[in-house]
């Protein structure tokens, strides 16, 4: 077939990107070489817009044993145990088939982490709607949600925590993020970097089928009115085999027999195996007639380009064949010797005995393009609201009106469709500030939280993306949880879009400042660019995985009030900051203004003090404040317990609103028993963490002097209005 | 006391029950699927999970197993059976137990914690209990939603054959308490011999208070004694 302008521009190829290819091959390359620098050199692939910008982030600290790179991050937790994590999209799939898209999401991301080794143990996720009056948005969240639930709940790793959010910004364009979280032995941690020559390239797992054909191009362009065509190019999910597969890796990893391994993801057998012969200085050879298929007369154009599920490369060590085979046979999956590693440092492919395609592995990989794309400083809205100029509101209103609003209602209608339990090691599940997973009979757990704040990041991208790496660190120490490292999924626009580049550019700079500060860095992630439809591009939405360790299980804590009469305390100072809280997004619909200042100091300080409150047991219950401000906050720990509170205001605000909707950040409320207060403010002062006495904790009601009061069953109901009403309505 | 769990490639909940009785001094044994031979076995267990995928009828391709031939006749001969979730399903689809476990009301996988009320406690799985004490434990499943025919339910009923059904914090047994939508919130039944149990919640994840709280001790240390 003769390569014409249209068929490079359907593969997503710029015409500079396509005379690279030509100078790299030195001739014109054929169909199927196109179709395979389509797939590696496409943005998904080749993060050739975002690297420059990675290259930023801290990711090494003494914890770190594998830092980007890899399928996975891998941090030591002592004992010689080691957790593998990371976290992907699967935005632009999910958005045109949702309960496929988002159950191969989970099926990649878990993938991902057992083919380093480890047995996946946890499962998050972050999903993001548009406007939930919209019924697409309807469609969309039933398919996505039981699409999660129904790909973890049968694999049998149990999805412990995740957030569920809505925003006009993802009417067009959702995202739905999926982190899975496994336990390795330090000593047998599985790479990919294939070694020695003559190596046998073997394929294991399910059959290569025409499904998710361009599916990592499709990820890498904007979505037009044509979108539902691109149904084709979404995969179908078979969590059944992945289990058979997941089990049959596991054993074959307790033998010396891999010398490599590398699950095929996005752009299936071809970035798999340029992917193992790049990363070993080698090349790779394919025989594609011995392709195990699922359909007849498949072309080495689809069998490269196939992103059929369930499917892993292993290059053996020889002598081996024979007891891997026979690992897999018992698990009644396919083992096909397809190749063998080479030292030409090309890939080549045959087919029906001749030579199809021959390409150097470089060429594929570290010659690929790589853009220092023109970006713009985002430019600020420095207004500041004025509550004065607006519509009054009562109190009491406003509090209902949000608490029972879509993003801040109960999400046990998502969560219960997850099985949170299997494997018997969720100690706390979603609801609380980070999910904590016992380590399977050892004498400690970890814990895990998933967070964003898109509208932070959209108004000021630099900042935002420092508060998003601080929410989620808050979260962690809020159940007694040292944090230790996180993995990131940066969902933005079209990069080709100076202002969207900008946005990346300074979020990245952000999550890096705090990172640093805060010693957490990055160890695994994913970039999703082009979530837009027709040049509207998504709000930034940077989302982060955090992963903490608890050496000691008794001095776990969660959010809950543990007893009436207890004094509750807000640490961190409030200032009232309205502009960008859901308070004045959702009641007022104003979205400009900046976001709440984040500083680092005072953000490790009063994270440290609660640590040491915990281990020393001067505090019932703890939880951070985040969007909703103090009142939000005070009246999860209520509903979540059903123990009323009793408030007062301090004496000195000047606002009633600005203090209990603001979202300062820095900030945690904290149940002290009476007999602990004095020991627990004199330790306080001592370290000038700045705290406020805010009232008690009470029977049945939630009170706030004469501006709200409400019996917490009521509030429980209120909280939980939404989505039965919205569950009523599909059923 | 010696027990077996079987374990079916898409078995999930199989190392969970595994744990928990050997905690409670089991001498337990794994048994693959393809096995055709059952261990010497005083108790075994059929895990929940998704047994072959679970795409066809749940528990519909495990019922015609190797390893399943062999339970049926230990269960004939009078060896204690007990199914938990799929293992239940399978149990049903067997014929060993009785009815059919339809989806859920609401058509939507449900997890989450429920109350069960102790209705009969005079059997080999639950005389630990107190009979009419209000247990929690935890439910993960799709189809576990009791049918059975009226002459049938009368015969489970009049036979104390309900070990228990789903309430409210309470005790209260009526439709709000209901999760799946099963008849007479029916979580449990046994077969006319008492040595074979089916029941959706899941007793091996209540057996640790640090983790959740262990109520499904009870189960497990009535068969010891």
């Amino acid at each position: 077939m003769k390569i014409t302008k249209e068929i490079i521009e359907l593969h997503g190829l710029k015409s500079d990107e396509y005379s690279k290819i030509k100078l790299l091959m030195n001739r014109e390359p054929n169909y199927l070489e196109l179709g395979i620098f389509s797939a590696m050199w496409n943005e998904h692939c080749s993060y050739k817009s975002s690297k420059i910008h990675l290259k930023k982030l801290p990711v090494k600290n003494k914890n770190v044993i594998q830092g980007p790179g890899e399928n996975a991050g891998v941090i030591d937790i002592g004992e010689g145990d080691a957790i593998v994590f990371k976290i992907e999209s699967h935005n632009h799939p999910s958005f045109i088939e949702p309960y496929q898209g988002a159950a191969t999401g989970v099926g990649g991301i878990l993938r991902d982490v057992f083919t380093m080794g480890a047995r996946p143990i946890a499962l998050l996720n972050s999903i993001h709607f548009g406007d939930p009056s919209n019924k697409k948005t309807k469609n969309l969240l039933n398919g996505v949600v039981s699409g999660i639930g129904g790909y973890g709940n049968c694999i049998g790793i149990p999805t412990v925590a995740g957030e569920t959010k809505f925003n006009n910004t993802y009417n067009e364009n959702i995202l739905v993020n999926a982190m899975a979280v496994g336990l390795v032995n330090k000593k047998k941690i599985f790479y990919s970097k294939a070694k020695g020559i003559n190596k046998a390239v073997v394929y294991v797992g399910s059959k290569t089928g025409r499904d998710g054909i361009h599916g990592a191009s499709m990820a890498s362009a904007e979505f037009d009115e044509n979108s539902e065509d691109k149904k084709p190019t979404v995969q179908v999910g078979d969590p059944f085999t992945e289990k058979l597969l997941m089990e049959a890796c596991l054993e074959l990893m307790k033998k010396d027999s891999i010398i490599s391994i590398q699950d095929m993801g996005a752009a299936g057998l071809t970035s798999s195996s340029v992917e193992m012969a790049f990363k070993g200085g080698l090349g790779i050879e394919l025989d594609l007639d011995k392709i195990p298929c699922r359909e007849e007369n498949m072309s080495p154009y689809e069998m490269m380009l196939s992103e059929s599920q369930e499917r892993m490369l292993i290059i053996l060590e020889d002598g081996k064949e024979n007891e891997a085979r026979q690992i897999f046979k018992k698990w009644d999956l396919d083992f096909v010797v397809i190749g063998k590693t080479t030292d030409t440092k090309n890939l080549s492919l045959k087919f029906k005995n001749e030579v199809v395609a021959t390409i150097p592995i470089e060429a594929l990989s570290s010659k690929a393009p790589l853009y220092d794309r023109k970006w713009v400083k985002k430019k600020f809205d420095k207004k500041k609201i004025n509550l004065k100029e607006h519509k009054k509101i009562k109190f009491d209103k406003a509090f209902f009106e949000l608490i029972s609003s879509p993003n801040h209602s109960n999400k046990q209608w998502v969560t219960e469709q997850y099985d949170q339990m299997v494997m018997g090691n969720t100690i706390e599940r979603s609801g609380a500030d980070a999910a904590i997973v016992k380590i399977h009979q050892k004498d400690k757990a970890i814990a895990l939280t998933v967070d964003s704040s898109a509208n932070y990041c959209k108004s000021h991208p630099l900042s935002g993306g420092k508060q998003i790496v601080c929410e989620s660190w808050r979260n962690l120490i809020s159940v007694g949880a040292k944090p230790i490292a996180i993995t990131n999924c940066l969902n933005f626009g079209n990069p080709e879009n100076p202002e969207v580049m900008g946005q990346f550019a300074e979020n990245i700079l952000g999550i890096k400042e705090a990172c640093e500060f805060l010693d957490y860095p990055v160890v695994s992630g994913n970039v999703s660019f082009y979530n837009g439809t027709n040049n509207n591009n998504i709000y930034p939405t940077p989302v982060i995985g955090g992963v903490g360790l608890i050496k000691n299980l008794n001095k776990i804590k969660n959010h809950k009030f543990k007893k009436i009469d207890s004094h509750i305390l807000i640490i961190g100072k409030t200032f009232g900051h309205l502009d960008q809280s859901a308070f004045i997004n959702e009641l007022y619909n104003i979205h400009d203004g900046m976001p709440p200042e984040i500083n680092l100091l005072n953000e490790k300080n009063n994270g440290e003090m609660i640590l040491k409150l915990i281990a020393n047991e001067n505090i019932n219950s703890v939880h951070d404040i985040s969007s909703g401000g103090i009142i939000i906050a005070l009246a999860e720990m209520s509903i979540s317990s059903q123990v009323g509170v009793k408030i007062q205001k301090p004496q000195k605000i000047s606002n009633i609103f600005e203090y209990f909707f603001g979202e300062d950040q820095g900030r945690y409320l904290i149940e002290v028993e009476k007999n602990n207060l004095s020991k627990v403010e004199k330790k306080l002062r001592e370290n000038n963490i700045y705290f406020e006495n805010i009232g008690t904790t009470q029977k049945d009601y939630f009170e706030l002097e004469k501006d709200l009061k409400i019996n917490v069953k009521e509030l429980y109901e209120l909280n939980n209005k939404w989505y039965n009403k919205f569950n009523g309505l599909n059923s | 006391m010696n027990s077996s769990v079987i374990v079916f490639p898409g078995s999930n909940c199989d190392r969970d029950v595994a744990t928990a009785l050997t905690n409670l001094q089991f001498k337990n044994k794994m048994v693959w699927h393809k096995d055709s031979e059952l261990p010497k076995s005083d108790l075994i267990v059929i895990p929940g999970g998704f047994s072959y995928g679970d795409y066809l009828r749940s528990g519909a391709i495990a019922a015609k197993s190797n390893i399943l031939k062999e339970v049926i006749k230990a269960a004939n001969s009078g060896c204690l059976v007990l199914g938990i979730c799929n293992g239940f399903q399978i149990l049903i689809e067997t014929g060993l137990l009785r009815g059919a476990l339809l989806r859920n009301k609401d058509l939507k996988f449900v997890s989450k914690d429920i109350n069960l009320k102790i209705i009969n406690n005079e059997n080999k799985f639950c005389n630990k209990y107190k009979k009419n004490s209000i247990i929690s434990l935890n439910i993960a499943h799709n189809e576990g939603n009791y049918f059975t025919q009226r002459d049938h339910l009368k015969e489970l009923e009049d036979n104390n054959l309900i070990p228990f059904k789903y309430c409210d914090k309470e005790g209260s047994i009526n439709e709000n308490s209901n999760p799946n939508g099963s008849l007479n919130n029916i979580a449990g039944i046994l077969n006319n011999k008492k040595n074979i149990l089916g029941m959706m919640p899941h007793p091996e994840r209540m057996v640790d208070n640090l983790i959740s709280n262990s109520n499904g001790v009870e189960l497990f240390t009535s068969i010891l004694s």
